[in-house]
């Protein structure tokens, strides 16, 4: 079986990689190109622990092939922080206590990165059913939405500076 | 040295940032399957397709000759294990059955039994081979549910099990593993004496533990027989001992190094993969990587019991309870060791009760193993006697709380499984709960509010620390937890607190098998007890030990100095005037004073403080859909005394979302051949952040005299109380009892409206 050639912008760095057909997008994340921060927990789309960001959108990295990736623009949980200097939504993460185990994070954090990308201002409910496709076994998920909650006000603090 | 009564604790208490959050939260932390090695390659594992059946024999010369495959193994690798116990993990585990659960012998008894393994250089060629491997079975009749299990005409699963517990001893085999019982009192005369007696019938499903991480592991053996083992678990030392023992290796052989750990909850305390990549490794001469699917997780790693509940409870009209009695029957999936035993010993164990009965059935069935889950056992026990306890309150015509709090087990009740009750908080539970203002506000139509408490025992056991002096002043600590929750935190707390030093100065490491002494499992609520205990107690002889330096420093007597704040002073005048001598400066000095500044304690903690929980919660209930809303939710809980209160507010959190799942949605589906239907997140539903509200958090604290910072385990008991708490509140919303877990929508609209379920089924 051929690989395919694919070239892509990854957390901003253009890349380029071979894959096979069959390969997910998560595949060539963690097993091609080592960026192992996007975490494979169902493989079907449920569990939202692979999410990355393609083209501005969210996406689970597990539903999407790697070949698919051509001429993308990809965020991963690896490209957040800007060197020393956490995103919000981690800082709050930390403050708020709002991983245990910390499997479910990177996906939880992308996906909350998405949302504020899209909606500054989400009510509880809109952040509780926009994260409903990230499960999160350890904290009953009080936690995760204060540190959304709480990163989004605060990036809007930012904004309004 | 105690330090509960210590005036003002700087750190234990506060909510510092976790030192291994950042990896966290950057994708930087390595869990089990992350991990790559040069030269590795992959293993998979061939599952049997049949409930039941005979293994007649097992092809592999299609599959070896599939280009690109490096090994396959069958049961005929594996060197056979007596059948000892062995309390490694969490429960004891007989060891021949944890081996053949890795890897069937002779029969395969459960959808989902691993029978074959190969390794290859991908996943894709190694998929491929395994649809190469020919399996001839015969399958034979099967027995899913622990009431077929029990009857007398029930295919068996083992010819070698006879029921243990029975007088005289049986002589025909059974699925009934085991019975057991415990007694306190005259129970005939007990109900005998009763005004109101109340018998129901409950029933339980079978609950995954549901961590989002799959089992994984990287192994590599060495042509002298050397290993390497990197894996996700609860246990390192649990892993190597397990390893071990089933392919044949000396533990000194075997170095565990444990990975971040992507949630456990009693799941990884037992072995799957490690034994069979051990075998494919030492086949192939590669490391070799195994990660299982969703799908294997939920077929053939362990879920908790499905269970039935028979629970009578006899009173007086004022609420005194005077007789209880249960009868818990428990499947243990495809082997003995149902956590009936526990269950059996939780169910009334928050209650003051003259006479009590209880009898719990251990069931073999063919299902996956249950492997140990959250307080295992209670939590069943629990929706039983806690719904029936409601069920008597509404009888009689007493507030919930009121009839728990009348017959509230306290300091000096001698429990029925034999205890006799110290420095426990059930009823500071109850009175907190009831002062709550959520239990307070006034509830509108189609809600309900429902209460119940659970407990659960905390554990203690082996466990190991080191504190090592750096040579600037800074302090790593060595622990040999896996940390699940957080726990690096509570250690580096502990350790700053006790040496008087800020808690960034603090450094803590999960060490593997060979970098600290033998630890128990991340299981049990024992790591900030236990684990806690072993690392204040070696940070405690760093600080004599530094003591000891500054004494020589200054030639004086080591009594002559005192340690405080991270510093050493003269004790008083007549010890000297000398300038103080901080951690920075003896670190700085110590090749001069002795050499490096170290401790390392080990110790098997004793007096792990009772773990007591109420919990409050309200629902409302969409009669057109069957849909059951939390509206709000209150955990009431001693925790001893919380050392990272946000980690503890975590754990409560934790547990009352996976009971809501257990309450309203889980379970798993089986097909009339035995297979499962629903092995992924889509249809075994977990709850999602939609599902739920904010959980609000009661930490009540009554000290645990064993431990120096009076810490008890708090991770389990929050399961125990909300399956009954959310039954409860249903029936309080809509004056319908259910008494079939899950309450799911369907199973609420057959009960609101039996009507066209029947008209359907005629």
């Amino acid at each position: 079986m051929s690989k395919h050639h694919v070239s892509a912008t990854i957390n901003g760095e253009p890349m380029e990689f071979l894959c096979e057909p069959q390969q997910t997008l998560l595949d060539v994340l963690r097993d091609e190109l080592l960026l192992t921060g996007s975490k494979e927990g169902c493989s079907s789309g449920d569990c939202g622990a692979c999410s990355v960001i393609v083209d501005g959108r969210l996406v689970c990295s597990c539903l999407m092939l790697g070949v698919e990736a051509n001429g993308r623009l990809i965020q991963t949980i690896e490209g957040l922080a800007e060197g020393d200097k956490l995103h919000p939504v981690q800082q709050k993460f930390l403050e708020h206590a709002a991983l245990q185990c910390g499997f479910c994070t990177p996906g939880l954090i992308v996906a909350a990165k998405a949302l504020i990308d899209e909606n500054p201002d989400p009510t509880e409910e809109e952040a509780r059913y926009w994260l409903a496709g990230n499960l999160c076994r350890c904290t009953g998920y009080d936690k995760v939405i204060r540190a959304v909650l709480d990163a989004a006000a605060e990036m809007r603090a930012e904004a309004a500076q | 040295m105690s330090y509960l009564t210590k005036e003002e604790l700087k750190i234990v208490g506060s909510r510092p940032i976790r030192p291994d959050g950042v990896d966290k939260v950057t994708g930087r932390a390595s869990f089990g399957a992350d991990l790559s090695m040069p030269g590795m390659i992959w293993g998979k594992v061939k599952r049997s397709p049949h409930a039941h059946a005979r293994i007649l024999s097992i092809n592999t010369e299609k599959a070896a000759a599939l280009p690109g495959v490096k090994a396959i193994i069958t049961r005929a690798d594996f060197p056979d294990v007596p059948p000892e116990k062995a309390y490694i993990g969490e429960a004891p585990a007989n060891l021949r059955d944890l081996s053949r659960n890795c890897m069937a012998k002779g029969k395969a008894l459960y959808e989902g039994h691993a029978v074959a393994a190969v390794a290859a250089v991908s996943p894709a060629v190694a998929e491929r081979a395994l649809d190469l491997i020919e399996v001839e079975y015969e399958v034979l009749p099967h027995v899913m549910d622990v009431e077929a299990a029990m009857a007398s005409d029930a295919p068996l699963l083992h010819d070698d099990v006879f029921t243990v517990g029975v007088d005289p001893k049986p002589q025909k085999p059974s699925n009934i593993a085991k019975v057991v019982r415990f007694a306190k009192g005259d129970i005939e005369a007990g109900f005998a004496e009763a005004e109101v007696v109340i018998e129901r019938r409950y029933t339980t499903k079978p609950v995954h533990q549901a961590y989002i991480e799959p089992h994984a592991c990287v192994v590599a053996v060495a042509a002298d027989g050397q290993c390497t083992i990197w894996s996700s678990s609860q246990g390192q030392f649990m892993v190597r001992g397990y390893t071990s023992r089933i392919v044949g290796a000396d533990i000194a052989d075997i170095r565990a190094i444990p990975a971040e750990i992507g949630g456990g909850f009693g799941g990884k305390t037992i072995v799957y993969l490690e034994p069979l990549a051990y075998m494919l490794s030492k086949k192939s001469g590669r490391p070799v990587k195994m990660v299982m699917s969703r799908e294997e997780v939920f077929r053939a790693s362990g879920p908790t019991s499905g269970g039935v509940i028979e629970v009578k409870l006899g009173a007086k009209r004022d609420g005194t309870l005077v007789a209880t009695q249960v009868v818990l029957k428990y499947q243990a999936g495809a082997f003995p060791g149902s956590p009936v035993n526990q269950g059996s010993m939780c169910a009334f164990a928050a209650y003051d009760v003259p006479n009590v009965l209880v009898t719990g059935y251990d069931v073999v069935c063919n299902r996956p193993k249950v492997a140990a889950y959250r307080a295992p056992g209670s939590p069943i026990a629990a929706f039983g006697v806690e719904s029936c306890m409601d069920e008597l309150a509404r009888e009689l015509k007493l507030d919930p709380l009121a009839l728990r709090a009348k017959n509230a087990a306290k300091d000096g009740t001698k429990a029925a499984h034999g205890p006799t009750w110290a420095n426990i908080g059930y009823i500071n539970t109850v009175e907190a709960a009831r002062q709550t203002e959520h239990y307070k506000t006034p509830l509108g139509p189609n809600q309900g509010r429902g209460v119940a408490s659970g407990f659960w025992f905390n554990a203690g056991g082996e466990s190991s620390a080191a504190v090592h002096v750096n040579e600037d002043g800074t302090v790593t600590v060595t622990e040999g937890h896996p940390d699940i929750g957080g726990s690096r935190a509570s250690m580096a707390m502990m350790v700053a607190e006790v040496l008087g030093v800020p808690y960034d100065r603090v450094r803590p490491v999960v060490g593997d098998t060979t970098a600290i002494g033998f630890s128990a499992v991340t299981g049990g609520s024992r790591v900030t007890f236990a684990g806690g205990m072993a690392v204040t107690r070696a940070t405690e002889r760093v600080v004599d030990e530094l003591k000891k330096r500054a004494a020589i420093t200054w030639d004086i007597s080591p009594e002559a100095v005192e340690w405080k704040e991270g510093q050493a002073f003269p004790a008083g005048p007549n010890a000297g005037s000398f300038e103080p001598l901080s951690l920075g400066d003896l670190a700085a000095k110590a090749a001069k004073t002795g050499g490096p500044i170290s401790a390392e304690v080990q110790l098997n903690a004793q007096g792990a403080g009772p773990g007591f929980a109420t919990h409050i919660c309200d629902v409302e209930i969409d009669r057109e859909t069957g849909f059951v809303k939390i509206l709000r939710y209150t955990a009431v809980q001693d925790v001893g005394r919380a050392i990272h209160p946000a980690y503890v507010e975590g754990q409560m959190q934790g547990g009352v979302a996976q009971g809501v799942g257990w309450a309203l949605n889980e379970e798993y589906i089986y097909d009339q051949n035995g297979r499962l239907e629903n092995p992924g997140f889509l249809d075994y539903r977990v709850p999602v952040a939609s599902d739920m509200p904010m959980i609000e958090t009661v930490m009540v604290e009554v000290p645990n005299p064993r431990h120096p910072f009076g810490a008890r385990g708090v991770g389990e008991v929050p399961i125990v109380p909300p399956m009954a708490t959310v039954a409860n509140a249903i029936a309080d919303a809509i004056g319908i009892r259910l008494r079939d877990l899950p309450m799911s929508p369907p199973r609420l609209l057959a009960a609101l409206d039996p009507e066209p379920i029947r008209a359907a089924a005629e």
